[in-house]
């Protein structure tokens, strides 16, 4: 049979990154197949190659059979392939039936008529007139996924469509393409989380640092001989932390509220939490439920005014700037490095000085270079950043390799409160484990650590105690060793409150 | 004619130059384009227009040349901030410098020579109302400047075209991941912007008052930008803060005339003050501001 879509020796370059190398790839009709790799390996390259964002340097597409040439998903879409991007692809300040009119046409009364059956169908509910920026994460991906459907696409793209998930709605996305496969249609699911691919897919290409290194039935295989092919080794073991004695409080928010005047933003409500000397505590969540302003507010970039509401080191700072806190012995890592972690355009020496300035890095209100430059190369030989050297520009740096800066910037302060925000987003495998462990070794040396992280299973392996946020407010503390992923999962979607 | 009269007549035409310019900047600025070159624009094409009518008496030639003006200089700024993404800021403020030495150069011989402006065209019955019948007397422009506006408003919030400009201009990325030309809609975008402008210079020098003095657009151009910002991006706040502005510099000439005993240079400076001060307190609305800004204007967009 002649697979719908084949690729053959598509490959991609990128300045002086090879992307793709020569995949082959073929996908059957009614099948859901999937792209395995972890980050970077090349997966959104090749999705772009398919939906006509990018075009190959060499290779051939070929679609039913017969070859042709994407030069713009406008040239994708008329052929049947529908994609959903991770990062969506929808402008928040249009209404959901006005993204969708941007590509489907059709009048917005009919359109909004045709959303409503099509989420009855698949449930896919969304209301057609609300605007986007009101929405949740996983009510954007349906309104992506509609968005597909409305042009009778016979191959559907998901660009990792369960990140941004809770569990429970992970099980009701299966469902939804589940439904949509019994009735003809492929679908392309990309992602990294080899259980999902597991328990949904029927074929698996794997991919490792731009190539193919594997086409297997993914329910036949074991989880560890596909984390073998992904990424070229057996997958390092879990970590685990044995729980120890804690210390004094290190950070405390006692009611702390935050009324959000920014209409894309979230308030917070009534958040109190402590923690100890000598422990990880997590913070749970779907991103958008707060995270960016409890981030900002721990880290002195929202000053609340209110002293008593936050405490640090047992004092309340809650009226200090982010240069006091850090003087008295807190470090920020945050989730966006480009800006916030660092600035893109400065040397990563420059970078360091930000918030190494106290480190004898400057005399007489002169940056001394010599002790910047001895400074920077100890953190990026100390933490095994792969860069050309100290002068280095950060924005060149990959997103794993920058976060490696950054961390290790933040942990050569030896600071006793340490914030991350998203620690691996981003970042391959390898160096993921290694970050996760310098966050359990600094706890072991007595550093308290609040980890604010999407990745549950991330949490779950470094965490002493996790709090979930969901709508701007904390649930209670759950020590994560007496602790399930469902019952977190049901703080996430806001069921664990009430009793649901 | 009384000093309400002289107003109620006036307002609408003293507007029409700074409206003009406001919406094609709307148009730019909603695609994610800031053209700070406005007042450069608006002089090219008064001085164009006022040189073909002065040459070939004929308003419609005018108008047209002085929007084919304005369209070709913004294509240059087009050129840099598209086509090689340069500061948007850098590059609108060379493009005005460039445009106020243009109209300085190709007007010189034209200087202070005056031509006959566009009669003024009554609406049947409305014209008539006591009190307010003044208001209904303008010359035709004005009534295509309003006919424009509701255009304008029309297809930003109601077509696909306006979708697409939107789009492009709150997120170019996913505006590209779609399949939308970013560059191309944003270089029709300062085309179109950048013939407003002409057009807009060219009823300033052709028939609110037709005769060609160097510098005579006199700060409008900067007024429609702010106009822009301080309407937060918002048709009718827009149109209400030309009108506005329209009305405070007539009321100035008013006063002057019935010699209110203030320095006529405290009295000029009225209008701007007043213009930015009612229009900073409507945008004054964090809330309003954050929903409506422009979430990519300025940056410019690479792949």
């Amino acid at each position: 049979m002649t697979p719908l879509l084949s690729l053959q020796g598509a490959s991609k370059r990128y300045g002086g990154v090879q992307a793709n190398a020569g995949i082959d790839l073929n996908v059957d009709s009614g099948s859901i197949h999937a792209i395995l790799g972890e980050n970077g390996a090349g997966k959104s390259t090749l999705m772009k190659l398919i939906y006509g964002v990018e075009t190959p340097d060499e290779g051939e597409i070929l679609w039913k059979g017969a070859p042709v040439r994407l030069t713009s998903p406008a040239d994708a879409r008329r052929l049947g392939i529908g994609m959903v991007f991770q990062h969506f692809s929808l402008f928040e300040t249009l209404s959901v039936v006005q993204n969708i009119a941007l590509i489907v046409p059709g009048t917005q009364a009919d359109l909004s008529r045709r959303i409503r059956a099509l989420g009855d169908e698949f449930g896919l509910a969304v209301d057609p007139a609300a605007m986007v920026h009101s929405l949740s994460v996983g009510e954007r991906q349906r309104v992506e996924i509609i968005r597909c459907l409305l042009l009778n696409p016979e191959l559907l793209i998901l660009d990792e469509p369960t990140s941004v998930l809770p569990p429970q709605s992970v099980a009701r996305l299966f469902d939804t393409l589940r439904a949509l496969q019994a009735k003809g249609m492929s679908i392309l699911f990309i992602s990294h989380k080899l259980e999902e691919i597991k328990e949904l897919c029927d074929t698996a290409t794997i991919l490792r640092a731009g190539r193919v290194t594997g086409r297997v039935d993914p329910a036949a295989h074991s989880a560890k001989e596909l984390a073998t092919l992904m990424i070229g080794r057996p997958m390092p073991p879990p970590l685990h932390p044995t729980p120890h004695g804690v210390g004094e409080a290190r950070l405390e928010l006692v009611g702390l509220d935050f009324a959000n005047d920014d209409p894309f933003g979230v308030s917070l409500a009534d958040l109190s939490l402590t923690l100890r000397a000598g422990e990880i505590v997590g913070i749970a969540g779907i991103s958008g439920n707060g995270q960016q302003e409890l981030a900002a507010l721990v880290s002195g970039e929202i000053v609340p005014g209110n002293a008593d509401c936050i405490r640090m080191m047992g004092r309340p700072v809650g009226d200090l700037g982010a240069a006091a806190r850090r003087q008295m012995g807190f470090a920020f890592v945050p989730e966006d490095r480009l800006g916030r972690g660092a600035v893109p355009e400065m040397s990563l020496s420059d970078n360091a000085l930000l918030t190494a300035h106290g480190r004898g890095l400057v005399t007489r209100g002169f940056i001394s270079r010599e002790a910047e430059r001895a400074y920077t190369t100890a953190c990026i030989a100390r933490f095994d950043v792969r860069t050309i050297g100290p002068d280095a520009e950060a924005g060149a740096l990959s997103g794993g390799n920058l976060q490696k800066f950054i961390m290790g910037r933040e942990i050569m302060l030896n600071p006793k409160l340490l914030l991350v925000a998203q620690p691996t987003w981003g970042v391959d495998i390898g160096a993921a484990v290694d970050i996760r462990q310098r966050l359990v070794q600094m706890r072991n040396e007595g550093a308290a650590i609040l980890v604010i992280s999407e990745e549950i299973e991330e949490l779950f392996e470094i965490c002493d105690r996790l709090h979930v946020l969901h709508q701007g407010r904390l649930s209670p503390s759950l020590t994560t060793q007496a602790t399930t992923v469902e019952q977190v999962g049901a703080y996430m979607i806001g069921a664990g409150d009430h009793s649901a | 004619m009384n000093g309400f009269d002289f107003i109620l007549a006036g307002t609408l035409a003293a507007a029409t130059p700074m409206l003009l310019a406001a919406l094609g900047e709307l148009v730019v600025e909603r695609s994610g384009v800031l053209n700070l070159g406005l007042e450069g624009l608006m002089a090219v094409g008064a001085a164009l227009a006022f040189i073909t009518v002065y040459s070939y008496d004929s308003h419609a030639m005018g108008f047209a040349v002085a929007a084919f003006g304005g369209a070709a200089l913004s294509m240059v700024f087009a050129a840099v901030v598209l086509g090689f993404a340069a500061n948007q800021v850098a590059a609108g403020l060379a493009i005005g410098v460039l445009g106020l030495g243009l109209s300085s150069l190709i007007g010189k011989k034209f200087e202070s020579l005056t031509i006959t402006g566009l009669p003024k065209l009554s609406l049947p019955l409305l014209s008539d109302l006591p009190f307010v019948g003044p208001l209904f007397t303008q010359d035709i422009v004005v009534w295509l400047t309003a006919l424009l506006a509701v255009a304008i408003w029309g297809v930003l919030n109601h077509s696909k075209l306006g979708l697409i400009i939107r789009a492009v201009g709150e997120n170019p990325h996913a505006a590209r991941a779609i399949g939308f030309p970013v560059l191309r809609v944003r270089c029709a975008a300062i085309g179109f912007g950048g013939a407003m402008a002409g057009v807009a210079g060219a009823y300033a020098a052709t028939v609110y008052t037709p005769l060609w003095a160097d510098g005579m657009i006199a700060g409008r151009g900067w007024i429609a930008l702010a106009l822009v910002v301080f309407g937060t991006w918002q048709t009718g706040r827009v149109v209400f803060g030309a009108l506005l502005f329209g009305a405070l510099s007539l009321g100035e000439l008013a006063a002057q005339a019935a010699g209110i005993g203030l320095p006529s240079q405290v009295l000029a400076s009225i209008p701007y003050a007043v213009t930015i001060l009612m229009l900073a307190v409507i945008s004054s609305n964090r809330r309003r501001m954050r929903l409506n800004t422009i979430a990519s204007l300025g940056q410019p967009f690479e792949r």
